[in-house]
């Protein structure tokens, strides 16, 4: 029998196998933040242990600096004392890093596809549960926690149980305003939080070939909000000629030699998924979510459910405490909910693409007078690019504040928060209690309903305009 | 790391599915560079209301959390961990639990049991009409017991014996590491380098 496209990275990265024991793999790149990795240098300081491949590892600051003043000393003396220690740590153990204020810094999952350090057929991984972005690329990319972090710094390997592996088939053609966020949301929607959980997604057919590398690192990048560590796509020319451009795309015999290998990266045709799941493409709407996972969405011309029709205890508890936290009242139209604040940006929708089609949409037009809209960039690189293309002008001129690179209100940990009740549309990943600020109430879209939204003041979709 | 084989203590009830690392301890306690300290950050959010679990005097001294199915989703912070094991809880149960939060657990000798919901829902009964029962946790035997009271749960032998031994990961694989150079020597050239920059 064959095998799934998963399967076959694996086996190729399996440095030691035996029966009863997880298979000790690889690790071909491991990327690296402020944030999960203090405490495992720490650990390679006590056991007097070096960083085995410097030249496999690269570090950047995203999570935790701020996207305003770069050029300053970060205000926040503990936030401050975090990234300072990343950077001792890179100089001590002689890892690559771009610091705040160089022009490759971004966050971690933008900065390693445009180096094009992050190509098909390669173990990618970094204390981020996002990691799974780089499974675009037909890579297997997960995200790990900081003893693995140790664990890959010294060794370069990780011990891993082999999970399952699950077919997300997605046929048909997306309608015009429809995006590879409202299928990765479709899908959380339809498997749930934990549906993922024990497997590795692999995005299939017709609907996920059409897309681009950035709308496909955008479904990958959320693979791990149905509960998924990894999913990935097949490299295909699209891929290719992604990779081509990139500064650290192999070059002469080994771009060939790349290539050849590289093309074997799919799924046979007669290997079998654990599981198969199915989407039509073609019924696909702009997708909304309404409670507090990223499992909790619905088209946006729906209405907030009523928990009481939901047949699991469970589910309908979680619903119940979700609405009351989002304080909305079941039957609502969704899209006559208020906004007070549109964050575009993340590892999810902070890449280029993402800034050009919210652009299209805001130029000539300015946003809702009620609300605030903040547009940071992935990565120094794409806020670079886009002033390159005037799309700062198109949103400060749309009255948004332009912001320099990080994680920024994806996850609230600069000083980028919502304050205690605001109500936040967002092209990031998680709407969890809390996400973008102690109270803060979020609702997950993507580049186009934000900026529909921004312009109309309540969850809207272009269409709506 | 510590090693566990039974574990006794009383248990904390709570009723609620999907609890996020983000709940677990927000991003903004995520700042601190050591492995210590992050109790005060344990379900901050929910800290501040008094009718929250965690507040109620009789679960004051609990140790083992009893859970809603998918504990953990979310992030890949470790500091979830920790922040459980710096407040004192040694064992979480449940039906459901995030693969992430689940491996960080078993790094850290935090024991993650999954049963089954009805039998969390058991524990749940018990232990909110009778706050000071003790749960027994035996790793060795596989089994979770109160009263008269014994629930078999599995867990995979490789990760039992490391948790029973205490023995920690990267050890493990410095056994292996001839293994590991020998890989490296078959690696193709194509591979990206980070270093270097180009």
């Amino acid at each position: 029998m064959g095998k799934t496209l998963a399967e076959k990275i694996w086996t190729e990265h399996i440095v030691s196998s035996k029966a009863g024991e997880p298979d000790l793999l690889y690790i071909d790149l491991h990327l690296i933040h402020e944030v999960t990795s203090p405490q495992a240098f720490d650990g390679l300081r006590l056991a007097n242990r070096k960083v085995r491949r410097p030249e496999l590892t690269i570090a950047t600051e995203d999570h935790n600096v701020p996207t305003l003043n770069i050029d300053k000393p970060i205000a926040d003396p503990v936030s401050k004392l975090q990234v300072d220690t990343l950077r001792k740590n890179c100089a001590e153990f002689g890892v690559r890093i771009h610091s705040l204020g160089d022009v490759e810094q971004g966050i971690v999952h933008v900065v390693g596809p445009q180096l094009g350090i992050t190509q098909p057929g390669m173990t990618i991984v970094c204390g981020d549960s996002h990691t799974s972005t780089h499974g675009a690329f037909g890579a297997l990319a997960f995200g790990i926690g900081t003893s693995e972090v140790e664990h890959v710094l010294a060794t370069q390997t990780l011990p891993l149980l082999r999970p399952k592996t699950m077919a997300i088939n997605v046929e048909g053609t997306l309608k015009p305003g429809v995006t590879s966020k409202d299928i990765i949301l479709a899908v959380i929607a339809k498997i749930g939080t934990g549906g993922g959980q024990g497997y590795i997604l692999e995005y299939r057919g017709s609907a996920i070939r059409a897309l681009s590398m950035e709308a496909r690192m955008t479904i990958c990048n959320m693979s791990i909000e149905a509960g998924a560590r990894a999913g990935l796509i097949a490299p295909d020319q699209t891929t290719f000629d992604y990779v081509k451009t990139k500064p650290h795309a192999p070059a002469g015999a080994d771009w060939d030699a790349a290539l050849t290998y590289w093309k074997t990266l799919s799924t046979d045709a007669d290997a079998k998924f654990d599981k198969e799941i199915n989407l039509n493409a073609d019924e696909l709407a702009p997708f909304v979510t309404w409670g507090t996972n990223p499992g909790q969405g619905l088209p946006l011309s729906g209405s907030v459910p009523n928990p009481a029709d939901l047949s699991n205890a469970e589910d309908r508890g979680a619903a119940e405490r979700a609405l009351e936290y989002m304080d909305l009242k079941p039957g609502t139209p969704l899209k006559s909910i208020k906004v007070d604040t549109v964050f575009l940006g993340s590892c999810t929708n902070g890449r280029i693409e993402d800034l050009r089609s919210a652009a299209d949409i805001l130029k000539g037009k300015k946003i809702a007078s009620t609300l605030r809209l903040l547009v940071v960039p992935g990565s120094a690189r794409v806020r670079l690019q886009a002033e390159a293309e005037g799309l700062d002008k198109v949103f400060l001129d749309a009255g948004a504040e332009w912001r320099s690179a990080g994680c920024s209100m994806c996850l609230g940990m600069n000083p980028d928060q919502l304050k205690p009740g605001e109500r936040a549309a967002s092209t990031s990943n998680r709407n969890f209690e809390g996400r973008q600020g102690k109270g803060g109430r979020t609702h997950l879209v993507s580049p186009l309903v934000a900026a529909a939204t921004a312009i109309k003041g309540t969850l809207a979709s272009p269409a709506d305009l | 790391m510590e090693k566990f084989v039974k574990h006794t203590g009383s248990a904390l009830p709570l009723r609620r599915s999907n609890v996020d690392t983000d709940q677990i301890i927000p991003a903004v306690y995520l700042k601190r560079i050591t492995k210590n300290g992050f109790e005060d950050g344990l379900f901050a959010a929910w800290r501040n209301d008094p009718a929250f679990e965690l507040n109620q005097p009789q679960y004051k001294s609990a140790t083992v959390l009893v859970v809603g199915p998918d504990f953990g989703t979310g992030s890949s912070r470790e500091h979830a961990v920790w922040a459980l094991q710096n407040y004192g809880f040694k064992v979480v149960l449940s039906s459901r639990f995030a693969d992430i939060f689940r491996g960080n657990s078993q790094k850290m000798g935090l024991l993650t049991v999954i049963l089954p919901q009805d039998e969390i829902e058991k524990i749940w009964k018990k232990v909110e009409s009778a706050p000071d029962t003790k749960i027994t946790v035996d790793l060795e035997a596989k089994t979770v017991s109160y009263d008269t009271t014994s629930t078999s749960f599995s867990i995979d032998d490789y990760t039992r014996w490391r948790l029973m031994e205490g023995l920690d990961d990267i050890g493990l694989t410095f056994t292996k590491i001839d293994e590991v150079a020998k890989f490296e020597e078959k690696r193709v050239s194509f591979k990206p380098k980070t270093l270097p920059i180009r």
